[in-house]
């Protein structure tokens, strides 16, 4: 009867308030169990309404949510063997420590003694035992989230959901809590779901990243895929570390097209997805910005590389690299990252012309 | 006048004008300060000045008048006032309206909490609904009470101190309490309700393990808005009452027909009950406060 395992499967979700715009539209997922699961996306992309319905805290207008292979639809969250982690977390502010963490334990009716000594073994796991009679007021946001990561599991869930879990908190925490929250996931061997929109903080933490736009999926899978070949534009943008540029084709070259711009000439590109497209059509393709190299104008180079004569419009230094942005490509960034060790053995100014290179076979035509 | 002196008179003002300019005077409070500290101090003389005469007043001895000077200290006057029966029905006053603030007190908490409650989600009509329990703060209090007591002689219904009186003062506590309740429910974040269902928790659970523990603070501060009101009611009790006198009413008529200081004692006692009272409820709001923002946790 049990929900015994975290795997989860989405099947045709939709979710409507109103009956017409569309929350969540259509999202077909597989997460297996013990994986670390990011959805990333914009506000109001429908990603956190999807965990609100994994969570049992909203039902979906249409479609199917299993959890360790049971429609959970229509079931508590208790049923579900799921608990969440809420954006601000919730902390009960009149209990102290160790009585937020056993709360779901009094609720159940377990007693006093018994739900005090599961709770401090809780504390334990998550390294808070000095401050068990605090109240959450008095703790900072690094222990408000162990508190509430603590009292979400303290009842053994087979999926936790956490809904911005590091977005109250500064940056270098944000780190920190990023390896706990990874290692937590490790020890407890179970389900984690994560909505964020920081793409970094998705790409550092999860094992499948699922980029959302507008109530739909646009890419999932690990992310590395995601981040290093992203499927269309959107994608690229939002995971960022890439160049996407828009063309022409020109000719079809075998399994690669020779795409054109009034900026660029002769760009060849892999077909690869774009298997069908033909001469004439306009096509976006991507280069990443750590694959872009600039050169001076009299520095000859070989034909198998793309070469784009640009100029430098802004120079940001960013510690292990530098952040180089050309000329736009009509309406499209051109920006390289150059290792710090290579920018400086011949540093560029702004205004210098440069010709941008890169090779052929790093670049991606995009959907 | 020597050139030492004229060259201290040509140096020295300057630094002194630039002082004035940042900090008009010595201390560093600027003159508007004591202006206002003038004005504010009047203003508490006004406001109790006159009290503390009744109360003063209220602690001569046998020869005691109504007006100043005082003659004489003693606590003979409340000794009086509960002993005579010329002075009123003071016991049976203050025993009537004693217990009529006490239910309308709960009774004004748990309909403000409960419409607290409901006014958390929006629902149809729910603005409509909000005005019409704020109207009868603005109606008038005598017009409402001359209202209830027309509307039950046309039923054949007898006023009473703990029915018609009773609902007459709910009409005026019950929209103070509601008031105060969404100032409170303000800060109740929804997503301490979804964690509790979360963690397992019914509705009935969240509501005492979550919900009232943390409101705790305004709920006594709404039973003190209550109990303060009822127990100070006079307008609207005046015509509703019936036969048998809160002690408002009770004063009231003392001032027309009872003429020595123990007036003035009930107006000490009744007065130093109200203080307790208050005092009672902050105290217990601030040791709530002080137990939430320092801990540990007793239990």
């Amino acid at each position: 009867m049990a929900v015994e395992n975290g795997s989860i499967e989405l099947a045709g979700i939709v979710k409507s308030y109103d009956g017409t715009i569309r929350v969540v539209d259509g999202v077909n997922l597989r997460i297996p169990d013990r994986a670390y699961c990011c959805f990333l996306g914009p506000s109001g992309c429908g990603k956190t309404t999807i965990l609100r319905m994994i969570a049992g805290h909203e039902d979906p207008t249409h479609g199917e949510i299993l959890i360790g292979g049971k429609d959970v639809v229509g079931l508590a969250p208790v049923e579900r063997r799921t608990a969440m982690m809420f954006q601000s977390y919730a902390l009960f502010p009149h209990l102290n420590v160790r009585d937020n963490i056993a709360f779901a334990l009094r609720v159940r009716g377990v007693g006093v003694q018994e739900r005090r000594k599961a709770a401090d073994a809780m504390i334990e796991k998550v390294r808070l035992t000095e401050l068990a009679d605090r109240l959450p007021a008095q703790l900072s946001g690094g222990q408000q989230q162990r508190v509430a990561l603590a009292r979400a599991a303290i009842t053994g869930p087979k999926v936790l959901l956490l809904d911005e879990p590091l977005s109250a908190l500064d940056e270098q925490l944000r780190v920190q809590m990023r390896q706990e929250l990874s290692r937590m996931q490790r020890d407890l061997g179970i389900t984690f779901v994560h909505v964020t929109h920081t793409q970094l903080e998705a790409i550092a933490i999860a094992d499948i990243v699922v980029v959302m736009e507008k109530g739909k999926i646009k890419q999932a899978g690990p992310a590395r895929d995601v981040y290093d070949q992203p499927q269309d534009r959107y994608v690229a943008e939002f995971l960022g570390g890439q160049n996407v540029l828009t063309g022409r084709i020109e000719r079809i070259d075998g399994d690669s097209a020779v795409i054109v711009s009034p900026e660029m000439r002769d760009v060849v590109v892999p077909l690869g997805a774009r298997r069908a497209a033909s001469t004439g059509d306009r096509v976006d393709f991507a280069i990443r910005r750590d694959d872009v190299d600039l050169a001076r104008p009299e520095t000859g180079g070989d034909g198998a590389r793309a070469k784009v004569p640009s100029r430098v419009r802004a120079i940001e230094y960013q510690g292990n690299f530098v952040k180089v942005i050309l000329d736009k490509i009509g309406d499209d960034e051109l920006i390289a990252y150059v290792p710090d060790r290579v920018f400086y053995r011949d540093p560029l100014s702004v205004g210098d012309v440069v010709i941008a290179g890169w090779e052929k076979d790093k670049t991606r035509m995009l959907a | 006048m020597t050139d030492h002196q004229l060259a201290t008179a040509n140096v020295e003002p300057v630094p002194n004008r630039r002082l004035r300019a940042l900090a008009p005077s010595r201390g560093g409070r600027p003159w508007t300060f004591y202006v206002l500290a003038t004005l504010f101090t009047l203003y508490v003389i006004a406001l109790y000045g006159p009290m503390l005469c009744i109360y003063i007043l209220s602690f001569q001895d046998v020869r005691g008048g109504l007006v100043f000077p005082m003659r004489g200290t003693s606590l003979h006057w409340f000794v009086d006032l509960f002993t005579q029966v010329r002075t009123g029905d003071v016991k049976g006053s203050f025993s009537r309206s004693i217990r009529l603030a006490i239910v309308v007190t709960i009774i004004t908490v748990v309909i403000s909490f409960m419409s607290g409650l409901a006014f958390r989600k929006r629902f149809a009509g729910d603005s409509v609904v909000f005005y019409l329990m704020i109207g009868s703060l603005v109606a008038p209090g005598l017009v409402l009470g001359i209202g209830v007591g027309l509307i039950c002689n046309l039923l054949g219904i007898e006023t009473s101190w703990y029915t018609t009186a009773l609902g007459a003062q709910l009409s005026w506590t019950l929209p103070f309490g509601v008031l105060v309740m969404f100032a409170v429910m303000s800060r109740l974040n929804n997503a301490w309700d979804e964690a509790a269902r979360d963690l397992g928790a019914s509705t009935w659970q969240t509501t005492y393990l979550v919900i009232i523990p943390i409101l705790a603070p305004g709920l006594v501060a709404v039973a003190l808005f209550g109990f303060t009101l009822s127990y100070d009611e006079f307008t609207r009790t005046l015509l509703t009452a019936g036969s048998l006198n809160t002690l408002p009413l009770e004063i009231w008529s003392m001032t027309l027909n009872v003429t020595s200081p123990s007036l003035y004692a009930l107006g000490t006692v009744t007065t130093l009950i109200s203080f307790l009272i208050i005092g009672v409820c902050l105290g217990t709001i601030a040791r709530m406060q002080k137990r939430r923002a320092a801990g540990p946790a007793a239990h």
